[in-house]
């Protein structure tokens, strides 16, 4: 029997114990359908409130989070979540609106939803922007249904070849599957940037479009872009960007200004939206003129002009070509757009310059301390992350090995073997919300593993020592596929 | 104001060891004649000015709290939530954490999915529940997806009852639309009185999935029993898109013989939030657990003999599968399912009943004094939960306006959606609903000229 660290809610469970509970009912008592359409038993937990706020309460000191300490997760930018994003979206005019009202009754959040599409458009240099998408992969696949959709109404229906390079992350060839669309892989070249000639080979009259993320997975701006984007643009293809990476551009560069045709922004990455241990996110998605028209339905617009007396009304517009909706309602408005709005409004457009000015700053500092003892494999100024390789000559020490070492050193280990072009691979982004003294003792932390990794490798294999939970075995568990718990009364039976 | 730590002469120490002047020559990759566009934004606002300027965007709006008595449903609830809920969530350990995707150092998360997992296979019946989908409608979509694997592409037709949510009906269409799939029975035009049954006259074997709700778009509640014996006869799945609360108190899908069972579980902790983020819950038979998409948790060990919880079976997903995976969903709703989570067991089975019987007992209260009312009356005789169809006099929409004019947010008027519907609205009610707060609807609405 394994040891048992914080026993399940439904563990914690004793029959006839009241949490919270509901006022009696004020109405005369209406008789219940009949039997054989309610069920016999209800099989979950009870409890008192104390129990319930001591459970999550431990549960939550398990969880290593931005708030503990440096995170640099590539290309997931784990920057500082303002406390103030949690004020504002809990404010009751945003909390109490339901998403079916009558517009003239929450002018306050289509204005709030209005602009932050006309921000996101001046950030990036798009034409249109749809704010309905979830998250990053939600916003793929709306940009990839609508570079189908473009396809498809010009008659064009040869093509069926999306075009990914192989840094890319696994969410754009997913994207592309999800539509049947074949993905042809793209190499990177010694640089790093996207291979001119591979991609020149493959570019013919089937390629649906590109999808590149820029800066890339390596952390590395394409130093041939414009050409990149010309061949594809020649052979009739669109140009997707994977937005992951945004943070490294704010005012540094627009990519609807580069030629892209399409890209998604991640709220939660580059505008500050907590990740919330896995969601959730925020998709929106910005496209070019000749992508306005098959926008996801509904946008936020103007319904009637403004006059001298009134200001403008602002409601839903479908796009004439739209490829429809994403999801029900208007996107992740209260956890998503507010907070980005708050975001936005509070950098102007210097202090989103800086975020990404001393993104890059910091991912290059670090890289310099680390250059010397770990291998860089593409080795120049790199943009808001680089990617070092977790392997020593002559060592078995991993990179995984490396990254649960870490968690001993009070770090949050960066992202491992991927990209999946760099051998053992350690993706590190440090964001701009972390100070010169953190980024020095994240590398001394670094630097001391290598040191380990020659003197004392078991040291590392069987690392973490000092958190509460050591590795876990994640064969048994994919083997045995426990998936969920049950009342202990009902353990047996349900088993 | 920025949130960036970095003093002046740290920045000059730092670009020192970079090897660069300034923090503009960290750019020379970036084309020159697009490098450092002027933004035309706002200038920037401090947290004080920030903190008012979205207090009075927020006061702009009319809320069902402050401001309107509320009947509207419609496949979002304003439903009490217990002050613990959150204060779990705004805990930094929980929502400015990453995927748990580095087990020993994220057991809270992991634990705590894996427990909101657990919850709702307890609450559908069914064997297992993925962490989470971005909400009711796409979570739906999913279901599909996975029929579509299922069958390896070589059934091509859903089946979608009329009255699915018609948000959920577009949204299936538009992920859809790349594959194939033929969508049929939602003729809005067909008589919406209709029962399940009439359904099974498409299914046939090319069918993959039939798709209904429960209690349906109207607030009906069918047993689907003899429909799934049906379709399973026809070797097609079946998708129940059912409504948490109304579950807490109904006979559960699975006894139906559901194969998926999935819904909105914004009723359960989540605010109405003018429509997201909500939480779209995924539960099915274990038979089909490697062509379902999402995360999934499962228990295990680890090297101190410790019980714990990994994401497992993640080679059905993108990061591994690439352009094979069952669906690119990532980041999907975590911290929505902790919430999930808190609620069910801060309210507990108790709780959760009395929040049940309480909307049923107000539904069926005003249902019954609406009816009194000359011209009003219930349009559909099945028994319902919270929701029902209200018959009017006139278009919904104008009854609608005149309610507004009482402070009251009435229902959702069905003609935009079912032509024949036009004096048709569609009323939910929530332990929210005071006896006072319908009295009143009953009055305003006998005053209607």
């Amino acid at each position: 029997m394994a040891a048992i660290v914080e026993p399940t809610i439904f563990e914690l469970s004793s029959p006839g114990r009241l949490g919270v509970t509901m006022p009696a009912s004020d109405v005369p008592e209406t008789v219940l359908p009949p039997n054989h359409l309610l069920r016999s038993d209800l099989p979950l937990p009870e409890l008192a409130e104390v129990d319930v706020v001591r459970h999550y309460t431990r549960l939550s000191k398990f969880n290593y989070s931005v708030d503990d300490g440096f995170y640099p997760l590539g290309s997931c930018t784990m920057k500082y979540n303002p406390k103030i994003n949690e004020d504002t979206c809990r404010l009751p005019g945003f909390l109490y609106t339901h998403p079916l009202q009558p517009i003239e009754t929450v002018q306050g959040n289509l204005v709030l939803m209005y602009e932050l599409q006309e921000w996101l458009k001046e950030i990036s240099g798009f034409a249109g922007v749809t704010l309905q998408p979830a998250a990053g992969a939600h916003g793929e696949f709306t940009g990839v249904l609508m570079m189908a959709a473009y396809h498809k109404s010009r008659g064009d229906s040869k093509r069926t070849k999306m075009l990914i390079p192989d840094a890319a992350h696994g969410t754009n060839p997913a994207s592309a599957g999800m539509l049947g669309m074949s993905v042809v892989t793209i190499p990177s070249d010694e640089r790093g940037n996207v291979d001119l000639k591979a991609l020149a080979a493959a570019c013919d009259d089937t390629v649906v479009g590109m999808m590149v993320t820029n800066p890339n997975t390596l952390g590395m701006f394409d130093e041939h872009i414009e050409d990149v984007i010309k061949l594809v643009k020649d052979c009739g293809g669109l140009m997707y960007g994977d937005g992951a990476n945004l943070n490294a551009l704010l005012g540094i560069v627009r990519p609807g200004d580069l030629g892209f045709d399409v890209m998604h922004f991640n709220l939660h990455k580059t505008f500050s939206v907590p990740h919330g241990g896995g969601g959730p996110g925020s998709g929106p998605v910005g496209v070019s003129e000749r992508l306005h028209d098959f926008l996801p339905s509904p946008l936020v617009g103007i319904v009637e002009e403004a006059d001298d007396e009134t200001a403008p009304l602002y409601g839903f517009v479908t796009p004439k070509q739209s490829i429809g909706r994403m999801k029900a309602f208007h996107g992740h408005f209260g956890g998503g757009l507010v907070r980005a709005y708050t975001y936005i409004s509070m950098h102007g457009p210097d202090g989103l310059k800086d975020v990404s000015q001393y993104a890059v700053l910091n991912a290059n500092y670090l890289q310099a301390k680390l250059r010397g003892t770990y291998t860089i494999p593409f080795d120049r100024i790199c943009m808001h992350e680089f990617v070092a390789e977790g392997q020593f000559a002559g060592s078995d020490v991993r990179a995984l090995d490396i990254a649960k070492r870490l968690m001993d050193y009070k770090f949050h280990p960066p992202t491992n073997y991927f990209p999946l072009i760099v051998h053992e691979a350690l993706m590190i982004e440090p964001t701009e919300t972390e100070n010169k003294d953190t980024l020095d003792r994240f590398a001394d932390a670094l630097i001391k593993i290598a040191e380990e990794a020659k003197t004392n490798p078991e040291l590392l294999h069987n690392a973490p020592h000092t958190t509460p939970f050591g590795r876990m075995d994640e064969v048994k568990a994919a083997r045995e596929l426990v998936l969920c718990c049950w009342l202990p009364e009902n353990y047996e039976s349900m088993k | 104001m920025t949130y960036i730590p970095i003093s002046p002469t740290e920045r000059d120490a730092m670009l020192e060891t970079v090897g660069v002047k300034t923090l503009d020559d960290l750019f020379e990759a970036v084309p020159q004649k697009h490098r450092f566009p002027k933004l035309d934004l706002p200038p920037a606002l401090t947290e004080m000015e920030a903190a008012s300027l979205l207090s009075e965007m927020a006061n702009t709006n009319e809320n069902v709290r402050e401001h309107m008595i509320s009947f509207l449903g419609a496949g979002a609830y304003n439903h009490y939530i217990p002050s613990v809920v959150d204060h779990i969530l705004r805990r930094g350990e929980f929502y400015t954490a990453y995927t748990p995707y580095q087990p020993e150092i994220s057991q809270g998360t992991l634990q705590a999915i894996f427990e909101y997992q657990s919850l709702m296979t307890n609450l559908t019946g069914m064997e297992v529940s993925n962490a989470s989908h971005y909400d009711g409608a796409t979570a739906t979509a999913e279901a599909v997806n996975l029929a579509f694997a299922q069958f390896r592409g070589k059934r091509k037709k859903v089946v979608l009852s009329p009255s699915l949510h018609p948000q959920y009906r577009e949204v299936i269409r538009t992920y859809t639309q790349g594959m194939g799939v033929e969508e049929v029975g939602d003729d809005v035009s067909i008589d919406p009185e209709v029962g399940p049954e009439a359904m099974m006259s498409l299914v046939d074997e090319n069918t993959m999935l039939v798709v209904v709700q429960y209690p349906d778009f109207f607030g009906r509640i069918h047993d689907y029993t003899k429909l799934i014996e049906d379709a399973h006869a026809k070797g097609s799945l079946v998708c129940i898109v059912a409504n948490p609360t109304a579950l807490i108190m109904l006979k559960t899908p699975a006894e139906m013989g559901a194969d998926i069972v999935v819904g909105e579980a914004q009723p359960f902790g989540i605010p109405l939030w003018y429509g997201g983020p909500y939480l779209g819950f995924f539960t099915t038979k274990k038979s089909y657990v490697h062509k379902m998409a999402g995360r999934l948790i499962g228990e295990t060990v680890d090297n101190r003999g410790q019980r714990s919880y990994v994401l497992t079976l993640t080679a059905r997903e993108q990061h591994i599968k690439r352009e094979r995976a069952t669906s690119n969903i990532c980041s999907n709703q975590g911290l929505l399912a902790l919430a999930s989570a808190v609620y069910m067991s801060t309210l507990g089975k108790t709780g959760l009943s009395q929040v049940a019987n309480l909307c049923y007992q107000k539904a069926h209260y005003a249902a019954s004094e609406l009816s009194k009312i000359d011209g009003f009356g219930l349009c559909f005789s099945e028994p319902f939960f919270h929701e029902f169809v209200l018959c009017c006099p006139k278009p919904a929409d104008e009854v609608n306006e005149y309610l507004l004019e009482h402070g009251i947010l009435g229902g959702y008027a069905l003609g935009k959606d079912y032509p024949s519907l036009e004096n048709h609205i569609l009323m939910a009610f929530t332990e929210m609903n005071s006896k006072q707060e319908i009295d009143t609807l009953v009055e305003v609405l006998k005053e209607m000229e």
